[in-house]
């Protein structure tokens, strides 16, 4: 690891940490003796709801995760020879291989000379020059409209069509985003209003995936929290959601339901019953439903399988679909492509009022336009090599090679844990995550109390310390009062995965005994 | 009813773009031309963004190998590519978690990318040292400047948070500022003096804004847009000894600082500004200065990547502006990357430099000569000036509408200047945007159009513009 990288996570780390310990800024003497004033920005005057902002999957144990691998570089003996950021659903981060046809036509459309160049197969070429053509002056390097690539949303609303069984979807309603991530938070920005008691409240799954609760916390929403069920693989329960919708009655203006299908971090595959039970949920308390199907190629359990919220919907007739508002998010970070780095992702959104959707247009100009070599590898996501074409054997071999791969370790992953007493893993039916619970003995808890920690944070910043293996502790994504929970990807390679799964269980034995 | 009757007030107070019925009117014409529709031109030229490709420049070629390597690493096999294209794309690879374009990268930006701009910068500035940790990239510059706005910015805070912002000023940072709840508290440039920034008129404004808000920040875009100013060394030290008067965070958008032309005009950042005026002042007042990939030479708006280098910001509020930051995962890799190439373009001796220098200074020859052209023509013409444009990426001439042409608009309930767009557009095949989008002195109008085009393209624009000015001047004499 580069030793710039982790001198310039250092100097970040401890210009927070020399903070703490002086306290607030004080009033200093400058150096010709004059007393200077206090800054503009300080923690009292900066906008206060920035200040509850946390995202854990980036948060200390991965600030420390990088000090560990400075320390590591630099010859520090450690119980362990390298750093594992298990933490972070980042696929080639972890070994996995790009799909070689979407990474020719994105060569193709960045540098065009290389049309000419006869290695590449004719149907990355047109792929290519068709991206190219939609592009201002034939360039990735233009502005788009702030909405997307117009040939993009079409084909990415061929491609919904096509998956939803034939569902029309109109490419009006198709926005393009950095990340579904960009699309999430512009949506919640539209919806959130009010004041005191009728300030927005948005209902969002607990354990849920930590953009929700940021975006949420700095908008001044009010989170409402609907627990799924543990013990029943995290399912969602009807009567749950209306027990957090009731209470949250009495204090803010319940607007939005959110929902994670497959889920993360727990990896539950939503039936179609259920969606049908939170469909007629939000049309009888009329909530906006958020549907994050980031992972909807990430199905692995038998007899599970993704049903998009806007199929189901249509299928449940014209009561609904003509009324239910949704809005579904999809990306090119996760499924088979694992392509974090380009922000690519788009949503789809279902029965807007016109003169909302002017104001969405309003807002998503001030991003100017989402990445363009995001947008040009969305449209081959949505449109790929098609039996018949050059490319079509090896693309069916690379994406069923990584899919396969995924299930394998998430099957894996369920096996081990679940063989250590202390541990429990519900089956990782879908997603990138295991997310398991587990046991912390009363006298660790109250090591953690101590140290001003939460348990599952003080576990994990020991298993980091032990074992090199990053993980984000479950108090990072909400779980219910008294039980803990790490997350942890199943992304790295097999064999590595075996390894670290069997630190893992030697880790909790360890620390079990010791806090025993 | 939808369940979104209800918007945030914020929301529907940000006003409407004039440019959204003009895109609408582009779209038709240009399906029009494509059914065989005759018009006296046979395509529109649109040069209503600051989108130096959308014009017609080309991108830089080592750039975009340098890219194409990284995406697909297997075209560094053989002798396809030059030597140090290769090393820069392996160089870039290798500070990569698993050495892939695909992963995230550390929430600031890959970490070797942010060391190397700190380094451009230190050298840009002539030794004003810059430190890494205090640079966060972004997808292009008003990411990040709503990041940092939204820290300034309280909604909640009763009186509201102002920012003072200038007229005429580029719309995304208005909208922003909307969207956020703040007051958005004009200053107006000087037209007759080059749009020069008057310390009094800042203290005009000011003194206005503390009736209504509570004014925390300052924003000033230096080289300007839509404006083509660059500010003198003196003029940005009154600046920042009125900012550190008043107390108020400094905002600098220089996203146009490679954008400089003329012999005496020199580009000086914010941050060396400040240096240079020593003590007390140097470490006191809170800067954010902005940058991007998206001007210049690589005009490479569409890879969205941009940066904020944060001075003399207090650490506690640092570490929330990380937490903010960390929220979006991070920066788009192949931004990251041009911006790397940016900040570190090829050397002499490097194999690519030859060419490199040939199509910088294409670009550079070709803009300067059509700001040249652009000046000469629209000052020669009837109802029709401009100021010098000494940098930035647009000419903004102000046009004398005739009474009559501002009252045929007023009929058709159009601004003035989106009339004369519009009439522009219909007629001449020219896609430009009206003063009204940027604000302008009451019963001003003006145009902007982009200067960053090939030149064949420029001539062919002020032919159009000539053209079309002077029977528009006789219809509504």
């Amino acid at each position: 690891m580069n030793h710039g990288t982790s001198l310039l996570w250092k100097r970040r780390a401890l210009s927070s940490l020399s903070s703490t310990r002086r306290g607030l800024p004080k009033e200093k003497m400058s150096e010709n003796g004059m007393m200077s004033r206090p800054k503009v920005l300080t923690i009292d005057t900066i906008n206060p709801t920035v200040k509850k902002v946390e995202y854990a999957v980036r948060g200390p144990i991965v600030q420390r995760a990088v000090e560990l691998e400075r320390e590591l570089s630099e010859g520090m003996k450690k119980p362990f020879a390298e750093v594992i950021k298990a933490n972070i659903g980042d696929a080639h981060a972890m070994g996995q291989q790009p799909i070689t046809f979407f990474r020719q036509v994105l060569a193709l459309c960045s540098y065009p000379e290389l049309l000419s160049d006869s290695s590449f197969p004719e149907d990355a070429k047109s792929r290519a020059c068709r991206i190219l053509n939609s592009c201002g002056g034939n360039s990735m390097g233009a502005y788009s409209a702030s909405q997307g690539i117009d040939s993009v949303r079409q084909d990415v609303a061929r491609y919904i069509e096509r998956r939803d069984g034939g569902v029309p979807c109109d490419p009006d309603n198709i926005y393009l985003t950095t990340g579904a991530s960009d699309g999430i938070v512009t949506m919640l920005k539209l919806l959130v209003c009010g004041e005191g008691a009728t300030r927005t409240g948005v209902m969002i799954s607990i354990p849920q995936y930590p953009l929700y609760s940021a975006a949420l916390a700095e908008l001044g929403a009010v989170q409402i929290n609907y627990y799924l069920n543990e013990e029943k693989c995290w399912s969602l329960d009807i009567d749950e959601l209306q027990r957090a919708l009731n209470e949250a009655r009495l204090y803010c203006n319940p607007r939005a339901l959110c929902i994670i299908n497959p889920g993360n971090p727990t990896g539950q595959v939503q039936t179609r019953e259920c969606i049908e039970d939170v469909i007629r949920f939000a049309a009888k308390e009329r909530l906006f439903l958020m549907a994050d199907e980031v992972y909807q190629d990430n199905v692995y359990a038998e007899g599970c399988q993704f049903h998009s919220f806007k199929k189901v919907l249509f299928e449940m007739g014209p009561e609904y679909s003509e009324t239910v508002e949704l809005a579904s998010f999809h990306s090119t970070s996760k499924c088979y492509m694992g392509e974090c780095g380009f922000r690519g992702g788009y949503m789809e959104i279902i029965n807007m009022d016109d003169d909302v959707k002017a104001q969405l247009t309003k807002l998503l100009s001030v991003r100017l336009c989402s990445p363009v070599p995001g947008q040009a590898l969305m449209d081959l996501v949505v449109n790929p090599p098609q039996p018949g074409e050059p490319s079509y054997e090896r693309f069916i071999k690379e994406r069923t090679a990584t899919l396969s791969a995924l299930a394998e370790k998430a099957k894996l992953t369920e096996q081990v844990l679940n063989t250590v007493d202390g541990i429990s893993c519900n089956p990782v039916q879908g997603a990138m995550y295991s997310f398991p619970r587990i046991t912390i003995p009363e006298k660790a808890i109250q090591e953690a109390k101590k140290l001003g920690q939460q348990p599952d944070m003080f576990y994990c910043m020991k298993m980091l310390e032990e074992t090199g293996i990053c993980l984000v502790p479950g108090s990072g994504f909400g779980q219910k009062e008294g039980t803990y929970h790490f997350r942890m990807t199943i992304l790295p390679p097999t064999d590595k995965l075996k390894i670290l799964l069997n630190s893992v269980k030697e880790f909790h034995q360890r620390f079990t005994q010791q806090y025993s | 009813m939808s369940a979104l009757q209800e918007i945030s007030l914020n929301i529907r107070n940000m006003k409407q773009l004039e440019y959204s019925v003009l895109a609408r009117r582009t779209n038709q014409i240009k399906d029009e031309l494509k059914k065989g529709v005759k018009k006296s031109y046979r395509e529109v030229i649109d040069v209503s963004w600051g989108d130096p490709h959308r014009a017609g420049v080309k991108p830089l070629s080592f750039v975009r190998q340098v890219l194409a390597a990284c995406i697909y690493p297997q075209l560094m096999d053989g002798d396809k590519l030059m030597v140090d294209v290769k090393q820069r794309a392996q160089m870039l690879l290798r500070a990569c978690p698993g050495g892939s374009v695909g992963s995230y990268c550390a929430t600031a930006g890959v970490p070797e990318i942010v060391e190397r701009v700190s380094e451009y910068i230190t050298r840009r500035d002539g030794g004003v040292p810059s430190h890494p940790e205090n640079i966060y990239i972004s997808s292009g510059s008003q990411w990040a400047l709503t990041n940092i706005l939204k820290v300034l910015v309280n909604s909640e805070a009763s009186p509201r948070t102002g920012v003072l912002t200038p007229v005429p000023c580029h719309s995304t940072t208005i909208l922003s500022l909307m969207a956020l709840g703040a007051e958005v508290v004009p200053y107006y440039l000087r037209e007759e003096q080059g749009w020069a920034l008057d310390v009094e008129e800042l203290q005009r404004a000011w003194g206005s804004a503390k009736e209504v808000c509570n004014p925390v920040g300052l924003y000033v875009i230096n080289p300007g847009n839509p404006a083509g100013y660059v500010q003198s060394r003196k003029s940005m030290q009154e600046v920042i000894r009125f900012a550190a008067e008043k107390r108020l965070f400094l905002l600098a958008d220089e996203v146009y600082q490679d954008c400089v032309f003329g012999e005496e005009t020199e580009f000086v950042s914010y941050k060396r500004a400040l240096a240079e005026m020593g003590s007390p002042l140097s470490d006191t007042v809170e800067l954010a200065s902005f940058h991007t990939t998206s001007k210049g030479l690589m005009g490479e708006c569409g890879l969205r990547a941009g940066y904020v280098e944060l001075v003399n910001l207090d650490p506690a509020v640092m570490k929330h502006i990380y937490s903010l930051f960390s929220a979006d995962s991070c920066a788009p890799v192949l931004g990251q990357f041009a911006l790397d190439v940016m900040t570190n373009p090829p050397q002499p001796g490097d194999p690519s430099y030859p060419l490199y220098m040939k199509e910088t200074q294409h670009i550079r020859t070709s803009v300067a000569e059509n700001v040249r052209r652009v000046e000469e023509v629209i000052n020669s013409l009837p109802g029709f000036s401009c100021q010098p444009v000494e940098g930035g990426a647009f000419a903004f001439p102000r046009v004398f509408l005739p009474p009559k042409a501002i009252e045929t608009a007023k009929e058709l309930g159009m601004k003035p200047d989106t009339f004369y767009c519009m009439r522009l557009l219909e007629e001449a095949g020219v896609l430009s945007s009206p003063g009204s989008e940027y604000g302008q002195q009451e019963g001003t109008y003006h145009i902007r159009f982009c200067i960053m085009t090939p030149s064949e393209i420029m001539e062919e624009i002020l032919r159009r513009l000539s053209t079309f000015h002077k029977r528009f001047m006789n219809e509504f004499s």
